[in-house]
């Protein structure tokens, strides 16, 4: 029983340092990024231009690119994937074209995100001739965030309970009408957090605008939606990858991947907090 | 008043089948444009000269379009990602479903998700300027930006995958099992390794497929810091060059028609079936384990 007993206190020992492991890393992460990027964030540098070639000055034109793709990426996605999750919990049987519908959602959702890039590049850029562009990328991206909000809407439908739609039913209001003043409304806040958790997602990427939507060396601000945009996650692959002066590029990108950081974090947090406050409002 | 009641719901009942149906849309349009776009390459060299040649020269002329090394290096460094990511991933599942009081459970998940929160760039960009150079540094190596370094920041990146779905299997362990296991005068490690895990193996498979299908497909990482020779890899500490990372580093100087903007295209197709068919497997085993588990 003793040998039982120091096995058993070895493995626990293994799996404490493993959990161990992935925490100090996350720690690490965190650190190197928060402790040199603090240094070079100021007012300067986030409503700036960048100056000298990408070397000096700040990153405004990569925030509000950012900016205009999630955007552009919400409003083409929330719709049509909130749409898609209401036919899924409300219209559907479980029979076969259901199955399927979901076989594509769960592949499409496994798809790397340098093929969208590929098929935003064949379709929005050049077949559609929308060119290197804001509403090439933000299409790109909606697409690439269409699985999550349809699987965020879902859970968010399905939990509002069978009883408030038979008792709308019984009142004699039809389906959509049901959907429209019962199911929506309640579920609303579980579909926001999900909206919400995409638009990190989408500030994120990189891969996917390579090709559709970014540029790095651009002195203009963009003016319509067939612009190309700098954005957060490309400035940061750009100024290590393109630079020729590393000793006062690689601050920018320290400074730039906190930003981005940040943002995607906060976005995360306020998801989050939403989700709880919700939870505890509800009355069922 | 009755029968336009009743066409209103329907056309709206449609609309929104149609939205649900776009998804099978676009993954069809993805692969047809993949396939389009890719097949024009064939007439031009032997598919099999593709599949199996050695060197990949598109600039060159002539050039030459062997995909084997970008191909193995995209194996090789999700391989090395998984020797990493499964011990640690799955431990770390164990650890939160069996172990963990509820506070450090909350604490842990809240810190295994933020990995997912972080964009792959910054994965890239600390692999740059923090780890290549540490690796260099401690293994003495010529270069700090290789396979390793690319496995390491690949493995954090699978970490959230498998542990948050390995848990779910974990967890979702009928409670009978375990007690029929205590009854039987099992440790409570005893139980956990010969009566829970392989009660979850299959959710755990699940687990660890779509881990590996996150990491063959993440690109930006592999990108900045896998060194990018386009060269059978034979150790971890060379360079190589994934599939992944070739197509989002030369699409942007390939002309638009020629046969390198096909074989980029070519590539693609390699990439989305092999993801396909992980995803698919996946699919496969968590259908058979929500089938056994209930």
């Amino acid at each position: 029983m003793k040998k039982r007993r120091d096995k058993e206190k070895l493995a626990y020992l293994f799996l404490t340092s493993m959990v161990m492991i992935i925490l100090s890393s996350v720690f690490m992460m965190f650190y190197f990024i928060i402790s040199r990027g603090i240094k070079v964030i100021n007012w300067q540098f986030l409503t700036q231009m960048p100056q000298k070639g990408m070397t000096a000055g700040g990153i405004f034109p990569a925030i509000l690119g950012t900016l205009y793709l999630t955007i552009g990426a919400i409003c083409f996605a929330l719709p049509l994937g909130t749409s898609a999750a209401i036919y899924l919990t409300e219209y559907s049987a479980q029979n076969r074209l259901i199955r399927i519908i979901r076989i594509g959602i769960n592949n499409l959702a496994g798809v790397p995100s340098v093929v969208f890039g590929l098929f935003g590049l064949a379709i929005f850029v050049k077949f559609l001739n929308f060119g290197v562009s804001i509403l090439s990328g933000s299409l790109t991206l909606g697409i690439l965030i269409l699985p999550t909000i349809i699987r965020a809407s879902e859970e968010a439908l399905s939990a509002v309970p069978q009883s408030f739609r038979e008792a709308s039913l019984a009142l004699g209001a039809t389906k959509w009408q049901t959907i429209q003043k019962v199911i929506l409304p309640n579920s609303i806040s579980g579909i926001l957090t999900g909206s919400i958790l995409s638009i990190g997602r989408a500030a994120g990427e990189t891969a996917p605008i390579l090709f559709t939507a970014a540029t790095f060396y651009t002195m203009r601000l963009p003016n319509s939606i067939f612009s190309e945009v700098q954005t957060l996650p490309y400035h940061i692959y750009a100024l290590m990858t393109e630079g020729t002066h590393p000793e006062s590029q690689v601050p920018i990108a320290y400074g730039t991947a906190l930003v981005l950081v940040l943002l995607v974090l906060g976005l995360n947090l306020i998801a989050f907090a939403l989700r709880n406050r919700f939870r505890r409002s509800k009355k069922w | 008043m009755k029968g336009k009641f009743f066409l209103k719901e329907k056309i709206i009942k449609n609309i929104f089948l149609l939205s649900s149906l776009t998804s099978i849309f676009f993954l069809v349009g993805i692969s047809l444009i993949l396939f389009k776009e890719g097949l024009p390459l064939f007439r031009e060299i032997n598919f099999i000269k593709f599949l199996w040649g050695k060197s990949w020269y598109p600039t060159c002329d002539p050039p030459e379009f062997g995909v084997l090394p970008l191909i193995l290096g995209s194996f090789w460094i999700t391989l090395g990602a998984l020797i990493i990511a499964v011990p640690l991933g799955i431990s770390a599942a164990i650890y939160i479903s069996e172990l963990a009081t509820p506070k450090v459970r909350n604490f842990l998940k809240l810190a295994i998700e933020m990995l997912t929160g972080i964009p792959s760039v910054i994965y890239g960009f600390l692999g740059i300027v923090v780890l290549g150079p540490w690796l260099q540094n401690l293994l003495d190596l010529p270069i700090g930006l290789c396979s390793l370094t690319a496995s390491l920041l690949l493995a954090l990146m699978t970490i959230p995958t498998i542990t948050s779905l390995s848990e779910e299997a974990l967890f979702s362990v009928s409670k009978d099992y375990k007690e029929a296991s205590y009854a039987l005068g099992a440790t409570k490690w005893e139980t956990i390794i010969k009566v829970i895990v392989p009660a979850a193996f299959s959710g755990i498979s699940t687990a660890v497929l779509l881990g590996m299908g996150r990491a063959i497909g993440e690109t930006m990482t592999v990108l900045m810091v896998a060194g990018g020779a386009a060269v059978i890899p034979r150790s971890f500490l060379q360079p190589a060059r994934p599939i992944t990372a070739t197509i989002a580093l030369e699409m942007g100087e390939a002309v638009v028609g020629s046969s390198h903007y096909h074989a980029l295209f070519s590539l693609a197709c390699i990439l989305f079936m092999v993801s396909l068919a992980l995803n698919l497997t996946a699919d496969y085993f968590l259908t058979k384990f929500r089938r056994t588990s209930q």
